[in-house]
C-alpha cells in the first residue's frame, strides 16, 4: 500500500514544466521574434532617449513574423493535441467485439 | 472518494491520504516550481519589449491560458460535484451500478458552476491578483499554463484536487519568478488556514445534514435541509454586497483586506 505515486509524480512535474513553462516560454519567442524589424517597439532604458512605451507587437521583420507564426502555431498544436489526448482518457474507444 | 453514511468505520482514509490529501499539499508547489520557472522564462525573453507591449502580447495569450485553466477545472473539480450526485443515485439505486452520469447531472452542475463563477468572482480574483501577488499579464499567462498543465495532469493520473490550490501554488510561483515582486506571505497563510479547516468543517456540515434529514424523516427533511442551506447561502450573498467588490475596485490598492478601504472616494481620486 503505497501513500505516494512517485513515478505519476515525477512525470506530472517534467510534463508540467514542459507544457505550463515550456509552452509560454515558445509563446514569449514568439513575441519576441514578432517584434523584431524597423517598426520595433523599444524599451526605454535609464536615462537614455529613444525609449517609447508603444504597445505595437509586429516589428516588421518578415523572417520575424514567420518564425512568431511558426511558434504560435507549435503552441497551439501542442494544446490541441493535448486536448485530445484528455478526449481520449475521458472517452476510451470502445473494446472491440 | 468517502462514502456516505456508516460512521467513521466507512470512511477509506487511505484513498483519501493518498488520492486527495497528499495530492492537496503537493500539487500546489509543483504549480508553484512550474510557475516561477515559467515567469522567470517569459520576463527574460520578452526583456528588449517595451511595458506595453509585453502587456499587449500577453494579455492575447491569456486569453488562451485562462480557457485552458477552465477546460482543466471542468475535467477534475467539476467532476466531484457530478461525481457525489451520481454516486448517491447509485447508492439509493435509482441509477444502476456503472452507470454514467445523467445529462441533468451534467447540465445542472454546469449552470450552477458558471452561474457561481459568475455571481462571486470578485473577491478571490482581487485576493488572488492583487492581495497576494500582484500579478501582470506575463505571470498571468505563467500563472494560468502552469496551472491548466498541472490540473489536467493529476486528472489524468485520477488525482482529484483542487483548482484553487493550485492557482494560488501558481500565484505565489509568479511572485517568486519576477524580480522585484512582493508574496504576501500573511494572506498566504490565512488563505492555507482556511483550506486546513474546509475539510474538517464540510465533513461537519454533511455530518449535520445527513442527521437532520435523518431525524426529521425522509423527503421533508431534505426539504427542511434545502431551504437552511439556501437561507444560509442568502444571508452570505447579502452580507458581501454591503461591501461590494466589483469590477470597478477589485484592481484598488491593496490595504490588507479584500475590501478595499473606501470603495468610492478611493476609487474616485486616482
Amino acid at each position: 500500500m503505497s501513500w505516494i505515486n512517485l513515478s505519476a509524480l515525477w512525470k506530472i512535474l517534467v510534463f508540467g514544466l514542459v507544457a505550463g513553462a515550456g509552452l509560454p516560454a515558445l509563446f514569449a519567442g514568439g513575441l519576441y521574434a514578432l517584434s523584431l524589424g524597423p517598426h520595433r517597439a523599444r524599451a526605454a532604458t535609464a536615462g537614455a532617449d529613444g525609449g517609447d512605451d508603444s504597445d505595437v507587437l509586429v516589428g516588421g521583420s518578415i523572417a520575424g513574423i514567420v518564425i512568431a507564426a511558426l511558434c504560435f502555431l507549435i503552441v497551439l498544436a501542442a494544446i490541441g493535441w493535448s486536448i485530445y489526448e484528455i478526449y481520449q482518457i475521458g472517452h476510451p474507444a470502445p473494446a472491440k467485439k | 472518494m468517502r462514502s456516505s453514511a456508516g460512521g467513521g468505520s466507512a470512511v477509506l482514509w487511505h484513498g483519501l491520504t493518498s488520492k486527495v490529501v497528499i495530492p492537496a499539499v503537493l500539487s500546489p508547489v509543483i504549480a508553484g516550481l512550474v510557475a516561477a520557472i515559467g515567469t522567470w522564462s517569459l520576463y527574460r525573453i520578452t526583456r528588449s519589449l517595451t511595458q506595453a507591449a509585453r502587456g499587449h502580447g500577453f494579455r492575447i495569450g491569456q486569453i488562451g491560458s485562462a480557457c485552458l485553466v477552465s477546460l482543466a477545472h471542468g475535467t477534475n473539480d467539476a467532476q466531484k460535484t457530478m461525481g457525489v450526485i451520481t454516486l448517491a443515485l447509485i447508492a439509493n439505486g435509482t441509477l444502476a451500478k456503472g452507470s454514467n452520469a445523467p445529462i441533468w447531472v451534467i447540465v445542472s452542475c454546469a449552470i450552477a458552476i458558471s452561474l457561481g463563477t459568475y455571481i462571486g468572482g470578485w473577491r478571490v480574483i482581487r485576493t488572488l491578483g492583487k492581495g497576494l501577488v500582484e500579478i501582470a499579464a506575463p505571470q498571468g499567462m505563467a500563472a494560468e499554463s502552469a496551472s491548466a498543465a498541472v490540473i489536467l495532469l493529476s486528472s489524468a493520473f485520477g488525482y482529484s484536487l483542487s483548482t484553487t490550490h493550485v492557482a494560488t501554488g501558481s500565484i505565489i510561483g509568479t511572485g517568486l519568478g519576477k524580480k522585484g515582486a512582493e508574496v504576501r506571505w500573511n494572506v498566504a497563510g490565512r488563505m492555507a488556514t482556511a483550506w486546513v479547516f474546509t475539510l474538517p468543517c464540510s465533513g461537519l456540515v454533511g455530518a449535520a445534514a445527513y442527521a437532520l434529514a435523518h431525524a426529521v424523516n425522509g423527503t421533508l427533511g431534505v426539504i427542511v435541509i434545502l431551504i437552511i442551506l439556501a437561507a444560509l447561502a442568502g444571508l452570505i450573498f447579502w452580507r458581501s454586497r454591503s461591501n461590494k467588490v466589483d469590477h470597478n475596485n477589485v484592481n484598488a490598492e491593496w490595504t490588507g483586506t479584500v475590501t478595499p478601504a473606501e470603495p468610492e472616494p478611493a476609487a474616485a481620486a486616482s
